[in-house]
């Protein structure tokens, strides 16, 4: 146990790293997914090639994605922008079906009755369909932050420092304690990011939690009109 | 005006199949301020046929007039902003509080907040909802207030057109007749140029200024007043489906004449049993209360204390002097006396007729004279105020 008290400070700073690491691709790749999830329901034609062709992207394994990246971008081996975009590469191969879901959540009479009263395409999906597709789009982004969270731990294989070190370091030294704290350390931080995605469709669904009262108990009086 | 010319509407077909009609070659003007309904089975074409109005559906062919604006030439979301648009289970937003459902459209057309929440909250007045429903989720109201809430929302731009697709189908029958006559009495107040889909013939003659009857295949039957629809269906189709008893419906079109009253004896609620009795020699005597309203016949001979309201038969109906042909006669035939109890416009009793006067009325041959000369079969003379003659008629009758 002293061994966790004498490290962590750098236990921190991994954690934050690997943090990093998930999370900004997780926003980035959801800002990426919602356009092209959005297309593909627009164009039923393409729709195919834009899911399927980005949930292939899912099946390449990670630590060829992380090898292949300096070759495709041009950087360094060991620079972390080879990281983010291949985790932003997961996250919207991940998340493209996602959107298209919910997106298909929202009923189509609401749809329908969005432009009767006259959206354009653009403000209906910003200002009605985004904001009702929010549960399922949720539940997609928590499945993603958890897969991010696993997969950048690979990562380390590649040299570059995040929670994911203390299990190579650990499996290397024949040392339990270390690959434990990798391993919590993973569950911890997807926990969080597990939590921090429920707050936000709780924030953005006041409506989800109204209930149906049916207009009943406590609801005021129908009045007749006069 | 709506005006619809020659519009048609192909829907390519399932591989293999013909294309199909859904609307075809449909020409039909609905007049500025009056309600047109369009009614017809299922699948006859009647919601494509509002969707072309505000362009949601393209036609195949044929144009659609607005105030003599063709609207193939707007711009579509403009458009569809100043045409009020119900559908049913009304089509709310499920993440909008009502208010901010009802100020939808204002919104869209650039109003401040703060001003289209105002004129949501005046929308909600009309429609007969209290002001706290408006921080409600749609879903914590009953299908009839939502149903309400739509139509908030589909007049808060004070747009001049309105469509509504079944706006009524989905609520209980109840709820369904108070929706309609509270929209009755809106359009009185607002002249709304309205086109209204329902494939129930009854909502369609209730509410129609017109009605235009559609067959599958999306071709019109026939476009009439209601009270022409009933009395002469084109042909058998229409008639199949204007339905039965048309006869008797189509008496809540003929406004009554004014009609020779009996003078009947009356006594108020809490009388003893010897007023009531000395009141009249008949079995069936007609209790009013203190303002004067009709609240049901007692049998005097069976009384045994002062008149309370367990005493009532309230099976009659009572109609209002200036009813139409259906109501007073209904008043008539449900009286258990035989006699009709009409009332004048503030509910107080006027007077009784019986049905064979309401139907020596009905059938003399029109242009005769609409004064019943005194000394009719019931010997009664005329009830001297609150009698007059109107066209059209309210086919409302209520229970006392
Ligand atoms: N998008 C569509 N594609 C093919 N056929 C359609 C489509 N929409 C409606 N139809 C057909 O057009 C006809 C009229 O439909 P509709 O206007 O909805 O009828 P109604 O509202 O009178 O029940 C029906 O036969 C329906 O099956
Ligand atoms: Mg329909």
């Amino acid at each position: 146990m002293t061994w966790v008290w004498e490290h962590l400070g750098d236990i921190g700073g991994y954690a934050a790293s690997h943090a990093l690491l998930a999370g900004i691709p997780l926003v980035v790749g959801l800002a990426l997914a919602l356009p092209l999830g959005w297309l593909a329901r627009r164009l039923p034609r393409v729709a195919p090639l834009i899911v399927g062709g980005s949930g292939l992207l899912y099946t390449i394994p990670s630590l060829a994605l992380f090898i292949l990246m300096p070759l495709v971008l041009g950087s360094k081996i060991l620079d972390a922008i080879n990281v983010y975009v291949a985790m932003t590469i997961y996250t919207v191969a991940l998340l493209v079906r996602s959107v298209v879901d919910a997106l298909g959540s929202v009923p189509e009479s609401t749809a329908l009755a969005a432009t009767a009263m006259g959206y354009r395409r653009l403000g209906r999906a910003l200002a009605v369909e985004l904001p009702l597709a929010v549960p399922v789009l949720a539940s997609g982004l928590r499945v993603a932050a958890v897969s991010n969270v696993s997969i950048v731990s690979v990562a380390s294989l590649i040299g570059y420092p995040q929670l994911g070190y203390y299990l190579t370091d650990g499996y290397q030294r024949s040392f339990p304690l270390e690959i434990g704290v990798g391993i919590v350390g993973c569950v911890l931080l997807a926990l969080v990011f597990d939590l921090a995605i429920r707050g936000a469709e709780w924030a953005l669904t006041p409506w989800a939690r109204a209930g149906s009262s049916g207009g009943s108990g406590r609801a005021p009086k129908e009045v007749a009109a006069t | 005006m709506i005006r619809f010319e020659g519009v048609t509407k192909r829907y390519a077909g399932a591989p293999g199949h013909a294309p199909s009609v859904a609307v075809d070659d449909l020409t039909l003007e609905a007049p500025t301020g009056q309600i047109t309904v369009l009614v017809g089975p299922s699948g006859c074409g009647k919601t494509t046929t509002l969707r072309m109005v505000n362009r949601m559906i393209t036609p195949t062919s044929g144009s659609i007039w607005l105030d003599g604006r063709d609207t193939a030439a707007l711009d579509e979301a403009e458009l569809r902003r100043g045409i009020g648009y119900v559908i049913q289970h009304a089509g709310l937003f499920p993440h909008r509080t009502v208010l901010d459902n009802v100020a939808t459209v204002p919104r869209l057309l650039g109003w401040d907040t703060a001003k289209a929440r105002r004129r949501a909250a005046e929308m909600l007045e009309l429609v007969g909802l209290e002001a706290a429903y408006g921080g409600r989720y749609p879903s914590q109201l009953s299908g009839g207030q939502q149903q309400r809430v739509g139509v908030a929302r589909a007049l808060a731009a004070d747009p001049p057109v309105m469509l509504m697709d079944e706006p009524f189908s989905a609520v209980d029958p109840v709820v369904r007749e108070q929706l309609q006559d509270e929209f009755l009495r809106l359009q009185r107040e607002l002249g709304k140029t309205i086109l209204f889909v329902t494939h129930d013939i009854d909502e369609a003659i209730k509410l129609g200024d017109q009605v235009a009857v559609l067959r599958v295949g999306g071709r019109l039957a026939q476009l009439d007043t209601p009270a022409r629809l009933l009395a002469d269906p084109v042909d058998d189709f229409v008639a199949d489906f204007v339905g039965r008893d048309r006869g008797y419906r189509a008496l809540g079109f003929r406004g009554a004449p004014p009609l020779a009253l009996r003078d009947e004896p009356t006594v108020r609620l809490g009388a003893g049993v010897g007023a009531a009795r000395a009141a009249t020699t008949d079995r069936w005597l007609l209790v009013l209360d203190d303002a004067g309203a009709p609240v049901g016949w007692v049998e005097p001979d069976r009384l045994t204390g002062p008149i309370g309201p367990e005493h009532l038969h309230r099976g009659g109906t009572v109609a209002r002097v200036d009813a139409s042909y259906r109501a007073v006669l209904d008043a008539a035939l449900s009286a258990p006396s035989g006699r009709g109890v009409l009332v004048d416009e503030s509910g107080r009793f006027a007077g009784t007729v019986t049905a064979n006067r309401v139907v020596a009325a009905m059938s003399r041959p029109a242009g005769a004279s609409q004064v019943d000369p005194a000394g009719g079969e019931d010997g009664a003379g005329t009830g001297a105020d609150g009698i007059r003659e109107t066209a059209g008629g309210d086919p409302a009758g209520t229970a006392t």
